[in-house]
């Protein structure tokens, strides 16, 4: 035994990298529920690999074959049915624990110095995966594929001077049709997964050069034994890693009961009028991107066309994805942890999530007088957590950090 | 020889050369595969005109057709609704059609229309590109009551337009429907995608033409 591994670590570093990421990684001892997500996030991106390997072995990425091909899996495949609708709950719940990992970050400043770049990478990988999940959305051609990809691409012809052209060459035609499905579908099944795979390992580096932040947002490396451990640091091999499978288990057992008992989840994970193929003709009643899109999807609809151009609604969409990546530059506060923060960082993050969840909500509900006036105010709170942020992240009075963890 | 200092200057003019040829080069690789992503040869034959018979269309009747993948809206409309197009200027955000880009130069008449009665929409809304509904309907009550002179109601984001696809002021579309290219080749033949100075056919109805 201890042959073959001299004689791999001769030849690849593997007790090493073992030793370094995973039974000598030291990982802050006081880890608590919010710190399940990252793993359970890598799961979840296992899952849609696995069963999206083996959906694509039975899909047909054509214009007039697509919706009858999901169908077949559905009906003729053996487990097509489960597989597709691990697939399509995997989606939605990808974002369930993105979301949840990135208000971890929130609580616990784990965005801050110097965890600037996981950040920044999170966000990234935050974007790549909005793209790869719009994109399969498109996949099965049913009435929401069709008319959600038109009006998300229709977004880029608003761009100015450059707009039709731009529409006409991300399209490969004049409309949405078979060469989008087609492109969408290469997109979704090798580019973007791979871009999403190294992200991930790129993420996971720049974590581990840094190490985690913690619920105290104390730094467990300033305060290290006689061996250069980390007093407060337990090896991530066993201790969380058998943490992690807990939170597994507990995520499976609810995964499990949405893919079996309510895989369309009401219409939030699977869209009623996707169950009708796209009809170019027919524009649905309501149309609404999936849950995890709205949020955005309410800030450009929030924004009256100025200039006789969509354009600035556009803008304030994709300022609202891209103002999370300056978020490292903005929180001015010396203190990371919600614990020890000021009262008004407190109230503004309860006003950001607020606003967070109701622009999500306006997204899915139909236009009104009243929800486009909602959908102002939060638009506006949305921003004003960031803008605002330099200023209100330097007043108030701010615990004092312990200078070890608590362990509470 | 064997004593040759190390020129940096030569080096770094080098390094900087080399890259900016590679970079070059680069581009020129790119091109092909982001070319691709265009219309290919088949799609733009697909997008090609195509011809619509209306010698069946009757007063207030819509009939849709395909042209490059998109809606086209052709109806016929009744007296009344053309004289009540002229009512509605104060309740429309371009009345007079000046955005040039939505429309051919021989449809920027009241009627946005080569012939009054006859119009030629695509039918995708300017907001998002959902296919707006036929509201034909005077004073409808969901959609202002009498001051609803029948038009179109998108259903996604609720922008209205008139039955010229002009769009209403307070509506989340910034501009007015688009009107394809299209002209006249008989009485009842319309061909969508070619307009009268392509074609040497003489538009029949320019008598009409009312500006």
């Amino acid at each position: 035994m201890d042959n073959n591994k001299n004689w791999i670590d001769q030849r690849f570093p593997l007790t090493k990298v073992w030793n370094e990421h995973l039974a000598e990684y030291y990982t802050p001892r006081n880890f608590n529920f919010w710190y399940f997500f990252g793993s359970l996030a890598m799961l979840v991106l296992v899952m849609q690999i696995v069963t999206g390997i083996f959906l694509t072995m039975h899909f047909k990425p054509d214009e007039l074959k697509a919706f009858a091909s999901v169908e077949y899996i559905m009906r003729d495949v053996n487990w097509g049915w489960l597989i597709r609708y691990l697939h399509s709950t995997g989606a939605s719940a990808f974002f369930i624990v993105i979301y949840l990992h990135m208000y971890r970050g929130l609580l616990y400043g784990s965005y801050k110095s110097p965890r600037e770049l996981i950040w920044i990478l999170g966000m990234v990988l935050y974007i790549a995966l909005m793209a790869e999940a719009f994109m399969g959305y498109v996949l099965p051609w049913g009435q929401m594929s069709y008319w959600g990809a038109k009006v998300i691409i229709s977004l880029f012809g608003s761009v100015p001077f450059i707009g039709s052209d731009l529409l006409v060459w991300i399209l490969g035609d004049y409309a949405v049709g078979d060469p989008a499905l087609n492109r969408f579908f290469s997109l979704h099944v090798i580019a973007l997964p791979l871009i999403l795979v190294i992200l991930v390992f790129l993420h996971i580096v720049a974590l581990h050069t840094v190490g985690s932040n913690n619920p105290d947002g104390v730094e467990i490396k300033k305060n290290k034994d006689k061996n250069g451990i980390p007093k407060d640091g337990i090896p991530f091999h066993p201790y969380y890693s058998v943490k992690d499978i807990v939170g597994v288990v507990v995520f499976l057992m609810i995964f499990s009961a949405v893919v079996f008992f309510a895989p369309a989840m009401n219409g939030y994970f699977l869209e009623h009028a996707n169950f009708i193929e796209a009809n170019p003709l027919k524009t649905p009643e309501h149309i609404a991107p999936l849950w995890y899109l709205t949020p955005f999807y309410s800030v450009l609809r929030a924004i009256p066309p100025m200039f006789n151009s969509q354009f600035p609604g556009v803008v304030g969409m994709f300022s609202a994805l891209l103002i999370l990546l300056a978020l490292p530059w903005l929180d001015r506060s010396k203190v990371k942890s919600i614990r020890y923060r000021s009262w008004p960082y407190k109230v503004a993050l309860g006003v950001f999530v607020v606003s967070f969840i109701m622009l999500g909500w306006l997204g899915m509900e139909s236009v009104t007088k009243t929800n486009s006036i909602l959908a102002r105010v939060f638009t506006v709170t949305y921003f004003g957590f960031f803008i605002l942020m330099p200023w209100f992240t330097s007043i108030g009075k701010t615990k004092e950090v312990p200078k070890r963890v608590t362990g509470k | 020889m064997s004593e040759q200092t190390i020129d940096l200057k030569k080096r770094r003019f080098l390094t900087n050369a080399t890259s900016v040829v590679g970079a070059v080069g680069v581009g020129f690789v790119a091109w092909p595969f982001l070319s691709t992503w265009n219309p290919s040869a088949r799609a733009k034959a697909a997008g090609a005109p195509v011809e619509v018979d209306i010698s069946k269309l009757e007063e207030g009747q819509l009939v849709r057709v395909l042209w490059r993948k998109q809606p086209v809206w052709i109806f016929k409309r009744d007296k009344t609704t053309v004289s009540n197009l002229s009512t509605l200027n104060d309740i429309l955000v371009d009345p007079n059609s000046l955005e040039t880009s939505q429309q051919p130069e021989y449809a920027k008449n009241p009627y946005r229309s080569i012939n009054p009665d006859i119009a030629v929409i695509i039918g995708s809304c300017t907001h998002l590109g959902c296919s707006p509904t036929y509201r034909p309907e005077l004073g409808a009550a969901d959609l202002g009551g009498d001051a609803w002179k029948g038009g179109f109601y998108c259903p996604c984001h609720g922008s209205k337009f008139d039955l010229a696809g002009r769009v209403y002021i307070d509506v989340p579309a910034p501009i007015n429907l688009m009107i394809p290219p299209y002209h006249f080749v008989s009485d009842t033949l319309i061909q969508i995608g070619v307009s009268p100075e392509e074609h040497e056919v003489t538009p029949i109805f320019k008598s009409n033409k009312l500006t």
